[in-house]
C-alpha cells in the first residue's frame, strides 16, 4: 500500500463524481444551514437569526428541545435493539450456510429479497402481514393470547417495527459474514481438527477474528441505516401510537413539512448530520486501522 | 451427522419465515376482497389473476412501472461510468486531499433522505427539473456515486498493478489500455456495482416521492396513493406489491455469484 505513485493529475480522474457528488451535496446542504440561521416572515421574507434554533433544540426544557431529546433517545435505542438482534442471528445463519454446493446460490438469491423491496412496499406488506383481521403474524400472536395491536399499543407497535427491520436486514449482515467466512482457508480448519478443537473454539479463534472487518462494516451500514430509518415505520405506525415510534428523521419531516417550521427543523436536521458523520467518522477510522494491520 | 443437520433444519426454518410476510402478499394477491374479509385462508381456494389483469390494463400503473425503470436505469448508468475513473485513481495513486475527499464521499453514503428531501425539492424546483425522471436520477447519485466509487474501489484493488505497468510498456495509451484491456478484468464488478446502484435507487422511496407530483411518480408510490383514494383495495395493493419484487428478483439472479463479495464492497 504504501508504494502508490504520487500523482496530482489523477484528480481529473475524480473531477466527474466530484462535480456530481457537490451538486447534490453541498447546494442541498447550504440552503438548510441558510435556513438555520435565518427565521422568516411569510414567503421569500428571512432575517438573521443567529444560533437562536439551536439554542432551543438543544435546550431540554424548551418544548421543541425536549422532543428532540426524546426523539434522538428512541432512535438510538431503537439502533441498539436492532443491531443486538441483527449481528448474532446474521452470524448464527452465516455458519449453518454451507461453505459450497447447489443450496448456497438458492439460499443468498431468496435472503437477498427483502433488500430489493421498495421500503414503502416493505411498510405496506407488514402492514397487512400485522393485522389482527386478514394477516397472518397479527392473527397468530392474536389466537395464541398475546395483547397484540400495532395501531394502538405502543409495546406491540415498538416491537412490530423492530421485527420488520430484523426482517428486512439480517440478510445483509448474513450476507457480509458470509462472504468473511468464506474467504478463511480450509487449511485453518484442517489445522484445528488435527488439534481437536471443539466447535466453539474454532469459532472464538479461526471465524470471529476473521470476520472482524466485515463485522465492522456490518454494524457501520446497520447502524447507520437504522438510525435513519424512515418509511417503515410511517407506512406501518405513522409514528404512532402517541409518539412511541416516531425515529428522529420521522419527527424532522412532521416539523418541517406537517408544521412548516423550517427554522427548527433546519438546526435539527445539521444537529442529526452532524451526530451521523462523528459515528461515521468513528468506524472510518476504526476500519482504516484494521485494514492497516491487515496489510502488515 | 448430527453437526451437519441441525444448521441445515435450522437455515430452512430462517428461509421459510423470511418467505412468510412474502409468500402472504402473494397469497392475498390472488384472492378476491370478499374472499379476503371473509376470514383467515392459508393458500388461496380459488386464485385468481384479476387484479395483475387490472394493473397491467390501467395505463397509471404501466406508465409508473417504466418511470421506475427508467430513472433507475439512467441512475446506475451515470453512476457507474462516473465511479469508473474515480476508483481507479483512488487505488491506484495518491494525490493531494485523496484521504479527505474519500472520506468526505464515504459521508454522503451516510446521508439521511429525511434531512434532504426539502433542499433537494428547492434545488430541482429552481433548475426546472422537477416532476422528471431526471430529477429522481440526479437525486439518487447522492448515495449511490460514493457507493459505486466504494465498491469499485475494491474490485480496483484485485487487479494487479503489474497490469498497468506492462500494458505501458507494450504501447497501449492510458484510454485504450482502460477501456480495452482494465474493464474487461472488473466485469464482475461492474456488475456487482450496477447490481447495487439498480437496489439503492429501486428501493428508496421518500426522495422519488418528494421530487415528484404527478409525471414521474414510481410505481410505488402510486400504490400508496392508490389506497387513500379507494378505500382499502387490499387485493390490488397486494398484487402492485407483488409486481414491485419482480426487477430485483430478476436481478438479483444474475449476480447471485458474486452477491457475497459485493456486499462485503469489494472488501473480502
Amino acid at each position: 500500500m504504501m508504494d502508490k505513485p504520487t500523482n496530482n493529475r489523477a484528480w481529473f480522474f475524480v473531477l466527474p463524481v466530484l462535480v456530481l457528488v457537490l451538486f447534490s451535496s453541498i447546494v442541498p446542504v447550504m440552503t438548510v444551514v441558510n435556513y438555520s440561521l435565518q427565521d422568516s416572515m411569510g414567503v421569500n421574507n428571512f432575517f438573521w437569526n443567529g444560533d437562536s434554533w439551536f439554542r432551543d433544540l438543544l435546550n431540554p426544557d424548551t418544548e421543541i428541545g425536549a422532543r428532540f431529546a426524546d426523539a434522538l433517545l428512541r432512535t438510538i435505542a431503537f439502533s441498539f435493539t436492532a443491531l443486538a438482534v441483527e449481528v448474532p442471528l446474521g452470524i448464527a445463519i452465516a455458519l449453518c450456510l454451507p461453505r459450497r454446493g447447489w443450496s448456497v446460490g438458492i439460499s443468498l438469491v431468496i435472503m437477498a429479497l427483502p433488500m430489493l423491496i421498495p421500503w414503502n412496499v416493505v411498510g405496506t406488506m407488514w402492514q397487512i402481514f400485522a393485522r389482527q383481521d386478514i394477516g397472518l403474524f397479527g392473527a397468530a400472536l392474536t389466537g395464541i393470547g398475546l395483547p397484540y395491536n400495532v395501531t394502538q399499543g405502543s409495546v406491540s407497535a415498538w416491537v412490530t417495527i423492530v421485527v420488520i427491520d430484523v426482517w428486512h436486514w439480517t440478510p445483509l449482515v448474513i450476507l457480509l459474514s458470509y462472504a468473511g467466512l468464506r474467504a478463511i482457508p480450509d487449511a485453518f480448519y484442517q489445522a484445528a481438527r488435527i488439534d481437536g478443537a471443539s466447535r466453539w473454539a474454532v469459532f472464538v479463534n479461526i471465524e470471529l477474528p476473521k470476520l472482524q472487518k466485515v463485522l465492522v462494516i456490518a454494524v457501520l451500514l446497520r447502524f447507520m441505516q437504522t438510525f435513519m430509518i424512515y418509511t417503515e415505520p410511517v407506512v406501518v405506525t405513522g409514528g404512532g401510537p402517541g409518539s412511541a415510534t416516531t425515529f428522529l428523521s420521522i419527527d424532522l419531516v412532521k416539523i418541517a413539512i406537517g408544521q412548516v417550521d423550517v427554522g427548527s427543523a433546519a438546526a435539527m436536521s445539521l444537529v442529526y448530520y452532524i451526530i451521523i458523520l462523528t459515528a461515521c467518522w468513528i468506524f472510518f477510522t476504526v476500519m482504516t486501522q484494521i485494514d492497516r494491520r491487515g496489510d502488515r | 451427522m448430527r453437526s451437519v443437520l441441525a444448521p441445515r433444519i435450522s437455515l430452512v426454518i430462517y428461509l421459510c419465515m423470511l418467505m412468510l410476510p412474502v409468500y402472504w402478499l402473494i397469497n392475498l394477491s390472488l384472492r378476491t376482497n370478499t374472499d379476503i374479509m371473509a376470514g383467515m385462508a392459508l393458500w388461496p381456494h380459488h386464485p385468481t389473476l384479476d387484479k395483475y389483469r387490472a394493473i397491467f390494463a390501467d395505463p397509471t400503473w404501466v406508465h409508473a412501472f417504466g418511470v421506475s425503470l427508467s430513472y433507475v436505469a439512467i441512475n446506475t448508468v451515470i453512476s457507474v461510468t462516473v465511479a469508473l475513473p474515480a476508483a481507479y485513481a483512488f487505488n491506484r495513486y495518491r494525490f493531494v486531499g485523496d484521504k479527505h475527499l474519500f472520506f468526505w464521499l464515504f459521508t454522503n453514503l451516510m446521508a439521511p433522505s429525511a434531512v434532504f428531501a426539502l433542499p433537494f425539492f428547492n434545488l430541482f424546483y429552481a433548475v426546472g427539473l422537477f416532476d422528471t425522471v431526471w430529477a429522481v436520477a440526479l437525486a439518487h447519485c447522492l448515495f449511490n456515486v460514493p457507493l459505486a466509487v466504494w465498491i469499485l474501489e475494491g474490485f480496483v484493488g484485485g487487479v494487479p498493478r503489474e497490469i498497468d505497468e506492462t500494458a505501458a510498456i507494450d504501447g497501449y495509451s492510458f484510454p485504450r489500455f482502460f477501456i480495452r484491456l482494465f474493464l474487461p478484468l472488473i466485469a464482475n464488478g461492474i456488475g456487482v456495482t450496477a447490481f447495487f446502484c439498480f437496489m439503492f435507487s429501486w428501493v428508496e422511496q421518500l426522495l422519488a416521492t418528494t421530487l415528484t407530483s404527478s409525471n414521474a411518480l414510481p410505481f410505488a408510490a402510486v400504490m400508496t396513493r392508490s389506497y387513500s383514494a379507494s378505500g382499502m383495495d387490499w387485493s390490488l395493493l397486494a398484487a402492485a406489491g407483488v409486481l414491485t419484487m419482480v426487477p430485483g428478483a430478476v436481478v438479483i439472479w444474475f449476480v447471485r455469484n458474486h452477491i457475497a463479495k459485493g456486499f462485503a464492497l469489494g472488501r473480502v
